[in-house]
């Protein structure tokens, strides 16, 4: 990673706080690179202007191959592959199938879920986040800020909005 | 925003900020364990090693060292399988459905009891897979996969395949979404070993939460997934259940052959289930020192569902009762006398008195909300519920059809053996999980901090007029 990424960081204590600061840090025309928190805080990819997450439809589409899976495969091996009279029942009746169909569409929903979400958001074992400020798992909400896309504003100019916006300090990080 | 109500009571108490969630909780994990945690471990290992001995010797000459015989062909294995699927109900349960019905006093036990959960279904496992006696050879038997019988395939019409399914998925989605809420957490601890200077662990959590950041793309993508895997295990949980019921209900075996099954079998899942929680939890929130976060307003919150539920089951159970009598089939009206009068009436009126009679006594305020009482009263359902499972199963099974085949069944020390195997597992994965593991979900608890918490946390204005 090239090490000239200059950004401006400001600290929050608090979400409702946050929340406001988003409002008027985007109202001031600067881009906020991201807003790191401890924990979800309700409203703040509104402000901070993202759509809707996806993952939902991911989550359909995998279910849907699950249950389609299921069902070729169930009615493939027992109707057509070996045929076996069990119970007196049709050979690919589908009430038993249901079971077996369902676990299969939740099983495949929820990994190829997962599996998506930890694509998308770059998550893996060996990667090393970039940290803007180690305290954004703890207690604090770090609001970083690009300063090469923020061409107009200088550093003090920044410092000043977030200052005036509450954050509770304002550091710089060069990565 | 969220609106609170300021007359509900507060789920975290101590005037804790959201710096002393992670610290209280991360403390567990950065310390060296106790000389408590040791003894815990040596007796739990002890249990594993004298299970892990019976269970080679099972495998050694086969599922005859069990007390099983010829009409009683299904006993403490069974028994023991549906009882610790039961268990790990309650995780679920409140890791999911309380989601779903925004219950906020799930945050901080929900970690503990879906870990309980995923040990619970590994435990459960153990014992179908024993009783198939040469374990190597399930896959075959219990996964369609290609096989030198011509590809014989598995009978998908029969609700034991049916139970392989619903179990694997129960516990791969139970993994996954108990895995996804430690990801945030595990970063709070790398970060914190990056400041401590502690680069091994700071390497092992990170890889362990995946390189975690918390950007706020991540935590709305993160919410949908959460929300979601909510949404999906509900169904399953009560599919779960109804599953392993229908082992029984589809047979032909009297009393077994009920439909009140599914329904009935869930709720006593989900009531032992919430027993066992409260019995692991009551101790580790001592050992931990975690009264702040989970209080005796938990514990009651906990106790209620326990009525809930243990009436619900007294319910079942007087139903069946009725029914047997009322439907004027001789085998189950038989079955019932039986179970009421017969050389197992210890373990039916056991049961009663365990299940349907002690729960209500936590209509009292007094002892719902009393830690010995609970503990008491959640140990006698765990034993109450286990003994159901035994009723049903055993006291079916021991008067056949032919009255030359009537017998009794007693247990070996095998038996005995494979079950203390399992609680050896149980405590040694629990163990390890409280001590490695953060016990609470930090994240959760540390977005309710402000709206819940007994002291009254500065407003916005004050904030930025400091």
């Amino acid at each position: 990673m090239d090490a000239d990424k200059h950004f401006v960081t400001g600290v929050f204590d608090d979400e409702d706080v946050l929340l406001k600061a988003v409002r008027k840090v985007r109202g001031s025309g600067i881009k906020i690179h991201e807003v790191y928190s401890p924990f979800p805080v309700h409203g703040l990819d509104e402000e901070l202007g993202y759509k809707r997450s996806r993952l939902p439809i991911a989550a359909f589409m995998f279910g849907m191959t699950g249950t389609t899976l299921a069902l070729v495969m169930q009615i493939w091996m027992l109707g057509y592959d070996w045929p076996m009279i069990i119970g007196g029942k049709n050979f690919a009746s589908l009430p038993p199938f249901i079971p077996v169909t369902f676990e299969l569409t939740v099983l495949l929903s929820a990994l190829g879920m997962v599996a998506t979400f930890l694509i998308v958001s770059d998550m893996k074992p060996y990667r090393w986040p970039r940290q803007f400020d180690l305290r954004s798992t703890d207690d604090k909400h770090i609001m970083a800020i690009d300063l090469a896309l923020n061409g107009g504003k200088s550093k003090d100019e920044l410092t000043r909005i977030l200052k005036d916006a509450g954050a509770s300090e304002v550091n710089e990080k060069n990565f | 925003m969220q609106v609170t109500s300021s007359v509900r009571d507060p789920l975290v108490t101590g005037g804790k900020t959201v710096h002393d969630v992670s610290h209280d909780i991360s403390r567990q994990v950065e310390g060296a364990p106790t000389k408590l945690w040791w003894a815990a471990m040596a007796v739990s290992l002890a249990l594993l090693a004298y299970g892990f001995y019976c269970i080679c010797v099972l495998l050694w000459n086969g599922i005859g060292v069990w007390g099983l015989n010829k009409t009683v062909g299904w006993a403490w294995d069974i028994t023991n399988f549906v009882w610790w699927v039961g268990i790990g109900h309650a995780g679920t349960l409140i890791s999911a459905i309380l989601l779903l019905f925004r219950q906020r006093w799930r945050m901080s036990i929900n970690r503990a009891a879906e870990a309980m959960t995923i040990f619970a279904v590994i435990c459960a496992a153990t014992f179908p897979m024993m009783h198939m006696g040469r374990v190597w050879l399930g896959f075959y038997w219990a996964l369609p996969l290609p096989n030198a019988f011509g590809s014989l395939w598995v009978n998908f019409n029969s609700p034991l395949l049916w139970d392989v399914f619903a179990i694997s998925t129960y516990f791969t989605v139970s993994l996954v979404f108990w895995y996804m809420g430690l990801i945030p957490d595990f970063a709070v601890i790398r970060d914190r070993a990056v400041v401590q200077g502690n680069k091994l662990r700071a390497g092992i959590y990170n890889a362990m939460s995946f390189g975690w950041q918390g950007g706020a793309k991540t935590w709305m993508r993160y919410e949908s997934v959460a929300l979601i895997l909510a949404g999906l295990s509900t169904p399953l949980v009560l599919s779960v259940h109804t599953i392993v019921s229908m082992d029984f209900a589809t047979s032909v075996i009297p009393v077994w052959h009920t439909t009140i099954f599914p329904p009935y079998f869930v709720a006593g899942a989900i009531f032992s289930g919430f027993a066992m929680v409260l019995t692991l939890l009551l101790i580790t929130r001592k050992v931990f020192k975690l009264e702040d976060y989970i209080t005796i307003y938990h514990i009651e919150l906990m106790n209620i569902i326990i009525i809930v539920t243990g009436s619900i089951v007294g319910i079942a159970y007087i139903t069946e009762l009725f029914i047997s009598w009322y439907s004027g089939v001789e085998y189950e009206g038989y079955a019932f006398y039986n179970r009421v009068s017969g050389p197992y009436a210890w373990a039916y009126w056991s049961m009663m008195t365990s299940n349907v009679i002690s729960p209500q006594l936590f209509w009292i305020k007094k002892i719902r909300t009393s830690l010995a009482a609970t503990f008491v009263l959640s140990i006698i359902v765990n034993i109450g519920m286990w003994f159901e499972r035994f009723v049903i199963i055993v006291t079916s099974l021991h008067r056949d059809y032919i009255p030359s085949s009537w017998t009794m069944f007693h247990p070996t020390m095998y038996d005995i053996g494979e079950y203390l195997f399992t609680f050896g597992f149980f405590f040694t994965a629990f163990l390890l999980f409280a001590k490695f593991f953060p016990v609470i979900n930090m994240a959760e608890v540390k977005s309710i901090v402000k709206a819940t918490s007994e002291v009254p946390q500065p407003t916005e204005e004050e904030h930025v007029n400091i």
